[in-house]
């Protein structure tokens, strides 16, 4: 090695560094806030979940502040909490569906269409139902993964084809609550309500609950939730770690299908009656996008936590309630949501820096 | 020849449309030795690499792992054929933790009902794992394995990559360009660490463009020009404008070399 220059012999004397050394210092109180937030992305819409419940508690006193009132809000947001965790898993994966709310519908219109058109029995129709919203989330991510179109665009497409498909085999025709209570008690079977203390709950809430938990376990605690967020944070250095990205976005937009329709068997659970011009379908999507993102999921994917949109969805339905029972003009939930979304999204942006 | 090559390629052809990138390329790897790998942008260099990793499917040629003779789907396939490569990306995902990161693609989990029902990642076994294969290879005096990658510097990420590949019993690491984006003090500790795994006895393929480093730490040197072979050569009996002169054809190999 006689000829190789010796210019890098200074550094090589130095050796008593570490190669590595992790410190974990302390930048001060914001400094370590930022660390917070960064490890625990759920934080930001906690605490802003909280402080709403305590300012209309405050302003509001006993009447906003009361099992009745909270436990109103769940059965409120349970549609557009459920939508909110599908619509959480596509966004991980730095994707995004806006098919969520018209599937959700078409979903509903199934199973009501399937017991009283053909008269299938009420299980049997919620099953077709769930399938039907699976195969749909197939074919979204089949276009996504293989055909290799942007989840905007396939979803934009699907959401439109959905809508109108709802509507022509529907032939928008309302299947009436009380037909369905008289006929298929069991396709209201999530809206059966559930009384403790003041509170009521129905089995739609805890539908929601329960699938927020699981989905909060299997992102976390299961090789296929790794290999979500590794998907949504680079797709190239995921595949060549050894992650099967084509199984893993198909898995997620089937997994979604498969919660929208559950969102839509609990539309009638909610609604009572099957109707294909309820407004989830058209701004069910919106919705869902609006508490993930309130929620601190990252729209780059890769990043945030699914109780995030749970508190997101949340948080709409506490400034729901909250201001119109402080008889404010419905408008200003819009402006305040409108606001939260831009500094959620500022508070991102901030999170992912992270040499703060 | 006594000792068998670990990794052997005979006759490697690789077209696209008109251009030939590989052109019945030969290549030897040796146990236990540091092969670099150099040739001029053009050459061919990473087409025999992508061969090699399984990221390419050679449209002629054989290749023989361990005597055995081989031939790689995907770069998932060489790697579960022991096959590890680093790429110059590093392939990881910035948002997860060292320890997911080192796992990505072959996690573990919980034995009994939590893992096999569940599906339970046995967190603290793989955290315990990437602590203990970061520490064998003198990479740290660590704080937190879950620090997510992003975090760390280029030379710990390369650290951590390396580590990645060095660490699930791998017959072969490849290592495309390593300290290509480090600063000299990074690349010292990087190539320190090549020396490491290397002398575990995990022979290594490096690709790289920095010549001193080549000369400092590789056994034998092997010049790809014009989609082949052109020849090996011996670092210690050959000056750094010696490799540069026959890598752009400004010299021809003696008769020797080229049969080595």
């Amino acid at each position: 090695m006689s000829n190789t220059e010796s210019f890098e012999d200074v550094v090589k004397t130095r050796r008593e560094e570490n190669f590595a050394e992790f410190s974990s210092e302390t930048h001060g109180l914001l400094g370590r806030f930022h660390h917070a937030l960064h490890t625990t992305p759920a934080l930001v819409p906690l605490i802003v979940l909280v402080s709403a419940i305590a300012v209309f508690g405050i302003a509001l006193g006993s009447k906003f502040f009361s099992p009745f009132a909270l436990t109103l809000i769940l059965q409120q947001v349970q549609i557009v909490g459920v939508l909110a965790a599908a619509q959480s898993l596509v966004i991980l994966t730095a994707g995004i569906d806006l098919s969520v709310g018209a599937l959700a519908v078409l979903s509903s219109v199934i199973m009501g269409q399937m017991t009283f058109r053909y008269g299938i029995p009420p299980f049997l129709a919620v099953v077709i139902g769930l399938a039907f919203g699976t195969a749909i989330g197939a074919v979204n991510g089949w276009l996504v993964s293989r055909v290799k179109l942007p989840p905007f665009i396939v979803t934009l497409g699907m959401w439109q084809i959905l809508l109108a498909a709802n509507y022509l085999y529907s032939a928008n025709e309302t299947i009436r609550a009380q037909d369905i209570e008289a006929d298929a008690p069991f396709l209201q079977f999530l809206g059966t309500k559930v009384q403790m203390a003041g509170a009521t709950f129905t089995l739609g809430v805890f539908l929601m609950i329960v699938l927020i938990l699981g989905l909060a376990y299997a992102l976390r605690s299961t090789a296929w939730g790794r290999h979500v967020y590794a998907v949504g944070d680079d797709p190239e250095a995921a595949q060549l770690s050894g992650v099967n990205v084509h199984r893993t976005l198909m898995s997620v937009y089937m997994v979604v299908g498969f919660i929208c329709a559950l969102a839509g068997w609990v539309m009638i659970g909610r609604f009572g009656s099957v109707s294909p011009s309820a407004t989830t379908g058209v701004i069910g999507n919106i919705q869902s996008i609006t508490a993930v993102v309130i929620g601190g999921i990252s729209l780059f994917g890769g990043r945030g936590s699914i109780a995030g949109s749970f508190f997101g969805a949340l948080i709409v339905g506490v400034f729901e309630l909250g201001l119109r029972m402080a008889g404010a003009d419905p408008q200003w939930t819009y402006l305040l949501i409108g606001l939260l979304i831009i500094a959620a999204v500022t508070v991102d942006q901030w999170i992912r820096k992270v040499t703060a | 020849m006594s000792v068998e090559p670990i990794l052997k390629a005979r006759n490697l052809v690789k077209r696209y449309g008109r251009v030939t990138a590989l052109d019945r390329c030969d290549f030897e790897l040796m146990p236990g030795e540091i092969l670099a790998v150099i040739g001029d942008n053009g050459a061919g260099k990473s087409t025999l690499i992508k061969a090699l990793s399984g990221a390419v499917q050679p449209d002629a040629g054989e290749i023989w792992l361990e005597g055995n003779k081989a031939s790689f789907a995907s770069p998932n396939d060489a790697r579960m054929q022991g096959i590890e490569t680093v790429y110059q990306t590093l392939a990881m995902s910035p948002a997860l933790s060292i320890a997911d990161n080192m796992f990505m693609g072959r996690e573990l989990r919980k034995p009994g009902f939590m893992g096999k029902v569940l599906r339970k990642l046995d967190r603290p076994e793989m955290e315990r794992i990437a602590r203990e294969k970061l520490a064998d290879l003198g990479l740290m005096t660590i704080q937190n394995i879950n620090q997510a990658v992003e975090t760390l510097s280029g030379g710990q990420r390369q650290g951590v990559a390396v580590a990645r590949a060095a660490a699930f019993g791998s017959k072969v690491i490849i290592l495309d360009e390593p300290t290509a984006a480090l600063g000299v003090k990074e690349s010292r500790r990087v190539l320190d660490l090549i020396v490491d795994v290397k002398s575990r006895g995990i022979p290594i393929i490096l690709i790289s463009h920095n010549m001193p480093h080549v000369f400092e730490i590789a056994d034998r040197i092997h010049v790809h020009r014009l989609g082949k072979r052109l020849c090996v050569i011996d670092p210690k009996q050959h000056s750094m404008s010696d490799a540069v002169a026959l890598m752009t054809g400004a010299k021809e190999p003696s008769p020797e070399e080229m049969a080595a």
